[in-house]
């Protein structure tokens, strides 16, 4: 819930960013941020929704506490956990930087430099590397692992997610906001309904590993 | 927090809201009513979690900004005062709404103050999310399933009486054209 509030918080940010220089090519990239929250919005609360019903409980701490033991939910579902990554979205980079791509002379971030723009920056890395953590702790078991303590198997399943999203990312190519609207409601939405129900069967028949 | 503590940090966040809300009434642009909207139920939520309430003071924050994100598009796009050359206010029958506001707040003031509150008894539950979830799981079921199926007719209802095209302008008289004329192509291969 908290990441999901805060989250929403970036929406008012990102498009307040956009509309408080005046000027157009910043404002064209606040729109285009909220469009791409529309299209991931909806498929993001499924897959936090999914794991929830997988742990019982909307508890980081127990969400981790049911994995110990090498029950991953990556294993039972890697939808949620694919679309959680999508996150990248909220922070305009990767394939999802429409918002503040170079067409429009660096959208959202046109008009924005000194501190203001570092904090922006900041911000921005700052929310993928809470993203990769919280997939780490929601999918990956948290500290879960042996021999090693429990920090550093957290640190290192954090580390090795953002070098798969830095390396996917920089890898795919740029989306534009009105495909993957298309996309998010017509394709990846049904998928995480599906793959959230596939999970509220496993647990009412127990069997979840 | 507690005690007089909590109350005076209540009592802020109360007034926060209260004078944010003035704010939208004040304020000429729309984005600046919009966001001060926004600060009102942003200040709303905060004193939910300080009353530990961390599920429902969340709820407030995340529906209430996304709210508030898609509705500053509308309010710009259909109530714009572009640059002062349509000055708007966002305040009619001023007269007939101060003495409505008045006589209300006076009533429930005085129901406030006059009435005889029961003393509490039992204790808070140490997880009030489980609570929620009991009350509307629970007992109102079929009251909470009915009320979301009504929100989703309502939904599509509206949309499809908005949309100013239908299936017939995409995909012809006939129904048969192979690929839907849209003005915009979407992101799959149809």
């Amino acid at each position: 819930m908290w990441f999901n509030a805060a989250e929403a918080l970036l929406w008012a940010a990102m498009w307040m960013l956009g509309w408080a220089p005046n000027s157009p090519y910043a404002l064209v990239g606040a729109y285009r941020f909220l469009a791409q929250g529309l299209a991931y919005e909806l498929p993001l609360m499924f897959a936090l929704t999914t794991v929830g019903v997988g742990a019982g409980s909307l508890r980081s701490t127990d969400v981790v506490a049911a994995q110990t033991g090498g029950g991953w939910f990556v294993l039972t579902m890697p939808v949620a956990f694919v679309v959680l990554l999508a996150a990248a979205a909220f922070t305009a980079w990767g394939p999802f930087a429409a918002p503040a791509g170079t067409d429009l002379a660096g959208g959202v971030l046109a008009e924005s430099s000194g501190v203001g723009r570092l904090l922006v920056q900041t911000g921005r890395c700052a929310f993928l590397g809470v993203t990769c953590a919280a997939a780490a702790a929601w999918f990956l078991g948290g500290g879960d692992g042996p021999l090693l303590p429990a920090p550093v198997w957290f640190a290192v399943k954090t580390l090795a997610v953002v070098a798969l999203v830095v390396l996917v990312g920089r890898r795919l190519p740029l989306l534009r906001p009105d495909r993957v609207a298309d996309v998010a409601w017509t394709v990846v939405l049904p998928l995480t309904i599906v793959q959230a129900a596939v999970v509220a069967v496993l647990v009412l028949t127990g069997g979840m590993p | 927090m507690t005690g007089p503590v909590l109350l005076v940090v209540l009592g802020a966040l109360g007034a926060l809201a209260v004078c944010a809300g003035v704010l939208v009434f004040v304020v000429d642009s729309m984005a600046r009513a919009t966001f001060s909207l926004l600060a009102s139920f942003l200040a709303v939520g905060a004193s939910l979690l300080l009353l530990d309430l961390p599920y429902l003071g969340l709820l407030v924050v995340l529906m209430m900004t996304v709210e508030m994100a898609i509705m500053v598009v509308f309010m710009v796009m259909l109530m714009m005062n572009p640059g002062g050359l349509m000055p708007m206010s966002m305040v009619h029958n001023t007269r007939g709404a101060v003495a409505a506001g008045v006589v209300v707040l006076a009533a429930l003031s005085a129901g406030i103050w006059t009435v005889d509150w029961p003393e509490r008894s039992g204790a808070a539950p140490p997880d009030t999310t489980v609570q929620v979830g009991e009350a509307v799981m629970g007992p109102h079921m079929l009251v909470m399933i009915v009320v979301g199926v009504v929100l989703l007719a309502t939904m599509i209802a509206g949309l499809a009486l908005a949309t100013p095209r239908g299936r017939y302008d995409r995909l012809g008289p006939d129904l048969d054209r192979p690929r839907p004329d849209d003005p915009v192509d979407g992101g799959l291969p149809r």
